[in-house]
């Protein structure tokens, strides 16, 4: 463990509603930390639609997800946030000073006064490919990513799926790996060109063996995999295989946060709409992952959330102070905060 | 209005009056079909709304674009009919289309 991070709020997910919330929290002087499993912000917007025209943002009559999300960047700058990429929220506790301590499932260590979590339809998570008994596997045989190529070595595998991840893999894992066989639906990839060509190279010399199938079934015992039943244009083959590696993309999962004690509606987070606290007080939901009675999960929703839940948050963190409402059309003293005045 | 009919895994057929435009995604949806779970809500983004298109149909119904085709790598057992119903765009020509959803979504 890390010394720990001290902070004012600590927000779980960098979407389009995480990074406005860093803005309306950035107006009252708080200061935010953001942990995203992604590896750049934006959210779905940045990973499911960067370039799908979004037409109910107000002011903007089309915008696309990666322009909003690059816009909020930039709206955002001022308050400088400090982002936690590839992280996923491991562990939640209360401090015996009322603080909360968040650490990331790479170990680091975050205290803040309040938590919001923004995290939209969950953590993105490798998504389990749709082959009976595969999770009898997971974990021994069975893996969604590579963290060290040792796990490899010596191993018959099998790699599925025909995006970077895979060919990539295929590419690296065959100087670790006894042998590699990759097999893809179709004979075309949505990977690189350059790394689909090397792999057809490898392919014509019986470095790897590349196969058009689907997989369909898993042989073995006590999670042991012993081989891969494939369904290929030919009819049914067996490939032999120890480890298999299958690359079918991302879903979103609550994941951990599930844990925290949080009362849910259908994996939705319960709040009030006066503060969009949940029911562990001082931590906040808002966007698309909270749910109240005529809930609509819409960016625009999400973005009303934050700047009501910043004045309950600015209460919490400075008990007494009197919270001035302010307009930044008219005020020096925000638009000092903004760099503008 | 083009006549259009989803059938369920279980064979329960779904006759619908599609309005002209609109997915057949959106169409499932809305008459509740089973199977159809559409998680990016239309984006050509998930392949949660994966049909099988009528043979007898596919000609018609025309190939997947690239981008289509692309995310079909990640739906379970794909045919040679294969079609992410959110690309599906009903048009007068359909009249009497049949679509199959398949055993589950990725």
């Amino acid at each position: 463990m890390t010394n720990p991070i001290e902070t004012d709020v600590v927000i779980v997910g960098a979407g389009p509603v995480g990074l406005f919330a860093v803005f309306e929290l950035g107006l009252y002087d708080l200061k935010c930390h953001l942990i995203d499993i992604l590896d750049r912000p934006g959210g779905q917007c940045a990973e499911l639609y960067p370039e799908k025209p979004i037409y109910d943002i107000p002011a903007w009559p089309e915008i696309t997800g990666q322009a909003l999300v690059d816009r909020l960047m930039e709206q955002i700058a001022p308050f400088k946030p400090e982002f936690h990429f590839n992280r996923m929220v491991a562990g939640f506790r209360r401090l015996d000073d009322g603080r909360f301590e968040v650490t990331t499932d790479e170990g680091e260590l975050l205290v803040a006064k309040a938590v919001v979590i923004a995290a939209g339809g969950g953590s993105f998570q490798a998504k389990r490919p749709p082959v009976p008994g595969i999770e009898n596997y997971e974990g021994q045989s069975v893996f969604y990513s590579v963290r060290r190529m040792e796990e490899f070595r010596d191993q018959d595998l099998l790699i599925v799926g025909g995006g970077d991840s895979a060919l990539d893999w295929t590419l690296n894992l065959r100087s670790v790996a006894k042998s590699v066989t990759l097999v893809h639906r179709r004979p075309d990839f949505r990977a690189a060109p350059d790394s689909v060509n090397k792999m057809f190279a490898l392919n014509e010399t019986g470095d790897i063996r590349f196969q058009v199938g689907q997989v369909t079934g898993l042989s073995g015992a006590d999670g042991q995999l012993t081989a891969a039943t494939i369904k290929s244009p030919d009819g049914e083959i067996e490939i032999p295989c120890t480890r298999m590696l299958p690359f079918f993309g991302l879903t979103m999962k609550l994941g951990p946060i599930a844990d925290w004690g949080l009362e849910l509606n259908e994996n939705l987070i319960k709040v009030d709409t006066e503060k969009f606290e949940t029911n562990i007080p001082g931590v906040f939901a808002i966007g698309d992952i909270n749910w109240y009675p005529g809930k609509l999960k819409l960016i625009l929703s999400g973005f009303h959330e934050a700047a009501l839940m910043t004045q309950a948050v600015k209460r919490l963190v400075s008990p007494g102070e009197k919270v001035v409402f302010q307009y930044t059309t008219s005020s020096t003293s925000l638009q000092k905060k903004l760099g503008v005045s | 209005m083009t006549k259009i009919t989803i059938v369920a895994f279980d064979g329960t057929r779904f006759d619908i009056e599609a309005e002209n435009g609109s997915t057949v995604m959106e169409n499932a949806i809305r008459n509740s079909v089973p199977g159809i779970e559409a998680e990016c809500g239309g984006a050509c983004a998930c392949a949660t709304c994966h049909v099988y298109v009528d043979p007898a149909w596919a000609e018609k119904v025309g190939a997947p674009e690239a981008m289509e085709e692309d995310m079909l790598d990640f739906a379970f057992d794909v045919r040679p009919t294969s079609r992410l119903s959110c690309q599906i765009r009903v048009r007068d020509e359909f009249d009497g289309l049949v679509v199959q959803v398949p055993e589950r979504q990725a």
